[in-house]
């Protein structure tokens, strides 16, 4: 534990001998007349599909229609018992390899960049939005917010141990800077827009 | 490491010129980033108060690091996370290992950090019998290769498909010749699943550090950060101890800027704040200094501190983009990396802030507004004064300063320059000229700047009598 005296105790040395203010974030303009526009817009251009829905019955209609029932579902949501499993959240995380679908829901988004806010209270597990082969996160309308700023005015103090910003699908551009969906986590991100 | 023999930058980007076409190709990839970045940046109304304002708050950590460490690790420590302290490279690849051999696990999955390269963890851990996988496409790549990441942000930028497609077909059996960016990446995903499937230990970079919560961020493209820690038991997260931020809510700004200026993206895919360790399990936070606090009391380098590792001075510096990262023999590449590699050893990198036209774009595109080619021209005035300029360039350096101190001889000299370049061009056009390597010679005028004035100033005068 000698290092850390030593490191604090050069820090202390070295830094400048005044404290500089910290900034008024509030500067800041938080403003856009049309989030769920904009919203939109952003989550196609990072490769993820918003789909604006009504109610849960959409949500199920739709998956029905565009996925393999046969395969793997599971969701943390009791309204979609109908097409995905609930009884998954106390299993080894490891046990989640052969998801296909995960069905989730964000506190919030965010429109200047399409990011979900998720906690391990909505998430079932950890890794759950990261292993499954695809993902879809169900958010409600009124909570699209404009700017990174009003989002964590949002988080605030909210206890978590852990969260994540989510913005899209799983991506890379390793290989010559061509994009490539579906790195290591989810190949597809459906957003459901819920009313 | 000062004893080890490195190739100085120019004769390394000597080198990387060989092949006109690929550094062509390089030069305009990277340049493609900065345009995409300035696209991302013109999106954004606030954007200068956006950089003023992430500068001030670095300028507030910078002044106050010791108490944020402090009341850092007692928040972090209270979420049930442990915090070690390296005062060195050495140290902190012991912590690493100490942590490993508590658990008897030999083997390790890391996600990118430019930190463990700095310490060259991998050898290191190599060396104790213990293997690590890169799990990043990009250092999975370089990895597989035996080399270093080329760049900050984007590991791989000096390799084109086709290298790739060869490094792919030997190791994980690709076919040959496939050169599909899709297929590619999907045999290095099959791959690399098995390997966080399997691995109980994982280990992450940190981009923030917040004090007030004592929660850490790690933002990533492709998830790998994420599978990797919560498939594993332990989990290691290794940071520079600039990389904290006083409070969550100043994340707002630093995300805000970080992709944007990375990649051009609105933001990286996935911003995963860790809290609390999973029931169970482990979190593990190493501080590390190696040469951050000598830096911290360097007041003309301190600046250098604030930098979040955008990659954005990279992308734009136009001896970046044509002589490659590796040509900076050190982690960081780049302007940025080659303010911070004097600090860690000056002789072994007196080279490096000389490889900069001091043109300033680096200063212009920098998100946390380090004066970056300020401090890399301060830098040269450092390495000269203490002896560590290259020969050559230091006979240089002293006949031009004779020559600018005193009018008589700069005259002379320059009415002989431009005749011998007029005259006898091959005396200048010609191997011994360092300033013709990859230049054209100007044109030499009838006269020089001062005879023009003069008889112009004299014209000029006459006319306003008239
Ligand atoms: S110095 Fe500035 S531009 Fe360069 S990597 Fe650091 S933050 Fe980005």
């Amino acid at each position: 534990m000698s290092s850390k005296a030593d490191i604090l105790n050069k820090i202390k040395q070295n830094q400048p001998a005044f404290i500089t203010n910290l900034p008024d974030l509030n500067l800041l303009s938080s403003e856009n007349p049309d989030v769920l526009s904009t919203y939109k817009t952003v989550l196609k251009n990072i490769g993820g599909d918003p789909v604006e829905v009504a109610n849960y019955a959409e949500i199920i209609e739709y998956i029905k229609s565009n996925y393999n029932l046969e395969k793997r579902l599971i969701t943390t949501i009791p309204e979609l018992s109908e097409i995905a499993a609930l009884d998954w959240t106390n299993d080894d995380p490891h046990s989640l390899q052969d998801v296909e679908l995960n069905v989730i829901k964000a506190h919030f988004g965010v429109a200047e960049n399409s990011a979900l806010w998720v906690t391990d209270d909505v998430l079932g597990q950890r890794v759950s939005p990261f292993i499954a082969q695809y993902l879809a996160i169900i958010v409600h309308k009124k909570d699209i917010i404009a700017t990174m700023h009003q989002a964590y005015e949002r988080i605030g103090n909210q206890e978590y141990g852990f969260g994540t910003f989510i913005a899209g699908p799983s991506k890379t551009a390793d290989i010559e800077q061509s994009l490539v969906l579906g790195a290591h986590g989810a190949r597809g991100l459906i957003v459901f827009l819920l009313d | 490491m000062s004893s080890e023999k490195v190739i100085p930058h120019s004769e390394a980007a000597t080198r990387f010129n060989k092949d006109v076409e690929r550094v062509n190709w390089h030069d305009e990839t990277l340049w493609f980033v900065r345009e995409k970045r300035d696209k991302s940046a013109h999106q954004i109304p606030d954007w200068e108060l956006l950089r003023e304002t992430a500068s001030q708050i670095k300028n507030n950590v910078l002044s106050n690091i010791h108490d944020y460490l402090i009341e850092f690790e007692a928040n972090a420590q209270k979420n049930g996370i442990i915090v070690h302290w390296a005062a060195d490279a050495k140290e902190h690849n012991e912590i690493v290992h100490s942590i490993m051999a508590k658990h008897d696990v030999k083997q390790m999955v890391k996600s990118k950090s430019m930190l463990t390269e700095e310490c060259h963890l991998n050898d290191y851990l190599a060396e104790k019998g213990i293997e690590v996988i890169d799990s990043d496409l990009g250092e999975y790549i370089v990895q597989l290769r035996k080399e270093p990441p080329s760049h900050i942000v984007l590991p791989a930028i000096h390799l084109k498909k086709e290298d790739v497609s060869e490094t792919f077909h030997e190791h994980l059996g690709t076919q040959k010749g496939n050169i599909d960016p899709q297929y590619l990446t999907e045999s290095a995903r099959l791959s690399l699943r098995n390997t966080f499937l399997t691995r109980k230990v994982a280990l992450t970079g940190v981009n923030f550090a917040i004090a007030e919560t004592g929660e850490i961020v790690v933002c990533t493209n492709e998830g790998n950060a994420d599978m990797g820690a919560h498939l594993a038991d332990v989990h290691i997260a290794c940071m520079g101890f600039e990389k904290l931020i006083p409070q969550r809510k100043h994340l707002g700004i630093f995300l805000r800027l970080l992709a944007r200026s990375a990649t051009g993206q609105p933001i990286t895919t996935f911003s995963s704040h860790f809290k609390k360790p999973r029931d169970g399990k482990e979190i593990h936070i190493v501080i590390v200094d190696n040469g951050r606090s000598t830096q911290l009391g360097r007041e003309d380098f301190r600046n250098s501190l604030k930098c979040i590792r955008c990659g954005a001075c990279m992308n734009t510096c136009p001896v970046y983009r044509r002589s490659g990262g590796h040509s900076y023999h050190n982690a960081v590449a780049g302007p940025i990396g080659s303010i911070l590699a004097p600090n860690l050893d000056m002789s072994k990198n007196a080279d490096l802030p000389f490889a900069s036209t001091l043109c300033g774009s680096c200063t212009n595109v920098c998100p946390v507004k380090i004066d970056i080619h300020d401090q890399l021209y301060k830098w040269r005035q450092v390495l000269v004064k203490e002896g560590h300029t290259p020969k050559a360039k230091t006979v240089a350096m002293k006949t031009m300063a004779t020559v600018l101190a005193n009018p008589t001889i700069f005259n002379i000299a320059g009415k002989s320059g431009r005749f011998v370049m007029k005259n006898i061009p091959g005396l200048v056009n010609n191997k011994m000229n360092k300033w013709y390597d990859q230049r054209e010679m100007p044109e030499v005028p009838e006269e020089s700047f001062r005879e023009w004035y003069k008889k112009n100033s004299r014209e000029a005068k006459a006319k306003d009598n008239e």
